[in-house]
């Protein structure tokens, strides 16, 4: 089973690996399945479960991860999978399986990586929480389930851990479910995700319908391979659209409900309702990227059929999402107030990055960003429920204040994950990241309008977050209680965060670009040269200014100001009309409310009435008729064969008692009647012979 | 059927008058031990039907009649054990051997 205890032990092959790879989706499911046993005062037992199942799958993720290098580094294509059959009806499978890829193993490190960090943090954040055992439960299962997406080789296997996903963070939004907003948040992402999962298993059964199985890679016979994505690009669907695309729409549309995608993203805020350290893992790090993962993961069905310099209808209909997306999210945390909810439509911005990088760079560029963001974003949430735990349960921006003074170590490790959220120059990981998308987005020869959308969105992240910061860090303390600092357990996890968010950068900048190298299959370079590219160091010369121009405008308007919770904001104060609208969320829920929730609430109406008068009515009647037949029965039963048995029962006293007074009880008048019988007998018999 | 010596009517007539002493003796005696002999004197009647019968009849020289006889004077031997037993039991409940008062039976 440990073949590479030692990470680095060479004997351990890549297909011994890839065999049992399922142990890293394994290990947390049985754990929480344990946890799920225990009693609910054994919290050590379950935390230590949780915690170690978690440590396990890292391990064994950082094995898998190193023989994926090292293969790499040889020169392979690094892909091996492992299937099975599950079903089989007549001459077509279900089949099973996974895969081990620089993709997969570079997610099973992240999010293994980043969740055990989390489970720690928890261990402090929820120490007072009476049902302890049951968070780390689901934390274990949406954990094991979310590496289950990531290792899935089968479009079904796949789908089946996302759903697990879907489940678990509707439990988990919910936890504190005694707390209605809490239960209406959990529904809403429950029922939001599930808009756009519906999508995605039309694409998955498409899929299936099309190249007759559900396996990704399949040694040349899997969906995504070359002879079963011609045979897509040759059939066409509706509206000028190869099958191809289609199914790469249908299989977007889960992807970016599950990555709060416009227009589907109206879960994610509300999400926040959940524990922080919930919010951390799954609408932070994890969750959310398992929508920008799977359009990695079937990123040959997006592209095929691209020209050269080209885009196909797939890849733009994803780009101007995710750059819709980066902007809007960006716009909307201006105005919040919450400092989760600022993070989480954050998030919102972020998502819409990795989803442009993705279309206009590349998986690699996509999925740099997807695990830079993954570090400092958990960071980021992480640094809040410090806030949040030290500040005695305050959430609002407002009623904090000067916490850089009472909160050292979370101060500078929020800054860190703040400044590389916003792309600081050089040191920062975002920065790279985020680089490399507009790098994309500039080169893109297809679609040109993005790019300026995604530099928007830098200078609108830079101004939001500098905003948090100042309300929450600097000035003086606005809130009721004083505010502690965190204990160890707490602050340990934001500092190696606060590490990696730094030195995560260096593996893709554009000297020295390993990870776009590692995910892409190409041999691992050294380009100190690539700075020498005048056109590259203006980009970075012009996001740099941006992201200076945002943090100045925000230190302008807020810094160091301290205004009092009732006071209006500055913007509000100038540009009122458009504070309002960013304040009630440029109005989406409310549109929804406006259509699709009447929609239904109507439908529901006419579905309720139809259950009450039609269906209900024709119960009543056939119950009514029933009551009748019954009540003709009974009168039937009392009447006739009552009466009946009656009747005779009577009859039968009468003529016992009528033949009982013969049994005089006396033995000698019966010998007597003897006698009598005897004789007459007798003289029967004798007068019959006589004749 | 005239020679001397016993023949076979003598032998029905006694037991036809032994039967009736004991039918009457049954039917009039109100002590339930005087029901009981009469009914023994009614068995004796009809085993000596039995052997008188075997005697003047077709093969005297088998043993049929006699084990008829042997059998039903056993029998009558269980029966009257049994009659007296109940006879006891009986009075032993109601300190009377009178039939007349013994009609708990009545339906």
């Amino acid at each position: 089973m440990m073949q590479g205890a030692a990470p680095f032990v060479p004997a351990a092959t890549l297909p011994a690996i890839a065999h049992i790879l399922w142990l890293v989706p394994a290990a947390p499911i049985v754990a929480s399945g344990t946890i799920a046993l225990l009693k609910q005062s054994r919290r050590k037992a379950s935390a230590s479960l949780a915690i170690g199942s978690l440590s396990f799958s890292l391990v064994l993720s950082i094995v898998a991860f190193a023989v994926t290098v090292r293969e790499w580094a040889h020169g392979a294509i690094v892909r091996e999978s492992f299937n099975f059959i599950w079903l089989q009806f007549g001459d077509r499978t279900v089949d099973l399986g996974w895969v081990l890829d620089p993709l997969a193993a570079v997610m099973v490190v992240m999010v293994s990586f980043v969740g055990l960090l989390i489970f720690i943090y928890s261990v402090g954040y929820m120490a007072h929480d009476e049902n302890f055992t049951r968070f780390y439960c689901f934390m274990s299962l949406f954990a094991g389930a979310m590496l289950g997406v990531v290792i899935a080789n089968s479009m079904l296997l796949l789908f089946m851990c996302w759903e697990i996903v879907g489940l678990t963070s509707y439990l988990l939004i919910g936890f504190w479910y005694r707390r209605p907003a809490a239960a209406a948040a959990a529904k809403k992402a429950f029922i939001t995700t599930r808009v756009g999962d519906i999508f995605f298993l039309l694409g998955v059964v498409w899929l299936f319908s099309q190249t007759g199985t559900l396996l990704l890679y399949n040694h040349g016979a899997g969906s995504l391979e070359g002879l079963a994505l011609g045979g897509l690009l040759r059939q066409h669907a509706a509206l000028g659209l190869s099958a191809a695309s289609a199914i790469a729409l249908l299989i977007f549309a889960g992807a970016a409900g599950k990555s709060g995608q416009l227009p589907l993203h109206v879960w994610l805020p509300d999400a926040m309702e959940g524990p922080t350290p919930v919010s951390a893992l799954i609408h932070a790090a994890t969750m959310v990227a398992a929508g920008v993962f799977l359009v990695a993961r079937v990123y040959p069905l997006m592209q095929i059929g691209a020209p050269e310099h080209g885009t196909t209808a797939a890849l733009t209909v994803v780009t101007w999402v995710g750059a819709a997306t980066a902007v809007f999210g960006a716009t909307i945390a201006v105005a919040q107030n919450d400092i989760k909810r600022i993070l989480a439509y954050s998030t919102v911005s972020q998502l819409g990055y990795m989803m442009a990088g993705l279309s206009l760079g590349g998986i690699a560029v996509g999925m740099f960003h997807l695990i830079t963001h993954a570090f400092f974003k958990a960071l980021l949430f992480l640094g809040a429920g410090s806030v949040i735990y030290g500040s005695h349960e305050e959430q609002d921006i407002r009623r904090m204040g000067g916490l850089k003074v009472d909160m050292p170590l979370t101060f500078i490790t929020y800054a860190i994950g703040m400044l590389a959220l916003c792309g600081f120059p050089l040191f920062f990981s975002g920065f790279w990241s985020k680089d490399a998308i507009l790098e994309a987005a500039h080169h893109s020869a297809a679609i040109e309008g993005p790019f300026y959308f995604l530099l928007l969105g830098v200078l609108l992240t830079a101004f939001y977050m500098t905003r948090q910061v100042c309300y929450v860090f600097f000035g003086y303390w606005r809130g009721h209680e004083l505010a502690h600092e965190s204990p160890k357990v707490m602050t340990l996890p934001l500092v190696i965060l606060a590490l990696f968010s730094m030195a995560l950068g260096f593996i893709g900048t554009p000297a020295w670009p390993w990870f776009h190298a590692f995910l892409e299959g190409g041999p691992p370079a050294f380009v100190i040269h690539a700075f020498a590219d005048s056109r590259l160091l203006a980009l970075m010369a012009v996001s740099s200014l941006v992201v200076f121009l945002g943090l100045g405008l925000g230190w302008r308007l807020y810094g160091d100001r301290s205004p009092e919770p009732e006071e209006p904001d500055v913007l509000e104060t100038s540009v009122p009309w458009l504070w309002a609208g960013l304040c009630d969320r440029l109005y989406v829920d409310e549109l929804y409310g406006a259509t699709a929730i009447a929609f239904y609430a109507w439908w529901a109406r006419v579905a309720d009435w139809f259950d009450r008068r039609v269906w209900g009515g024709a119960v009543a009647g056939v119950a009514w008729a029933f009551g009748l037949w019954a009540r003709l029965n009974c009168l039937l039963d009392v009447y006739w064969v009552d009466g009946g048995f009656d009747k005779a029962c009577d009859e039968l006293s009468n003529g016992g008692g009528l033949l009982a007074r013969v049994e005089s009880g006396r033995v000698q008048s019966y010998l007597r009647i003897l006698a009598v019988a005897v004789v007459a007998l007798a003289a029967i018999l004798f007068w019959s012979d006589r004749r | 059927m005239t020679s001397a010596g016993p023949q076979l009517t003598g032998y029905l007539l006694v037991a036809a008058m032994l039967f009736a002493i004991g039918l009457a003796g049954a039917l009039v005696r109100r002590n339930a031990i005087m029901v009981l002999i009469g009914i023994e004197l009614m068995l004796n009647a009809a085993n000596l039907n039995l052997i008188a019968f075997w005697r003047f009849g077709a093969h005297p020289e088998t043993l049929t009649g006699m084990m008829f006889a042997v059998f039903s004077i056993a029998v009558a031997a269980a029966e009257a054990a049994v009659g007296l037993g109940l006879v006891i039991s009986i009075y032993r409940h109601t300190y009377t051997t009178d039939l007349d008062r013994m009609n708990r039976m009545k339906g």
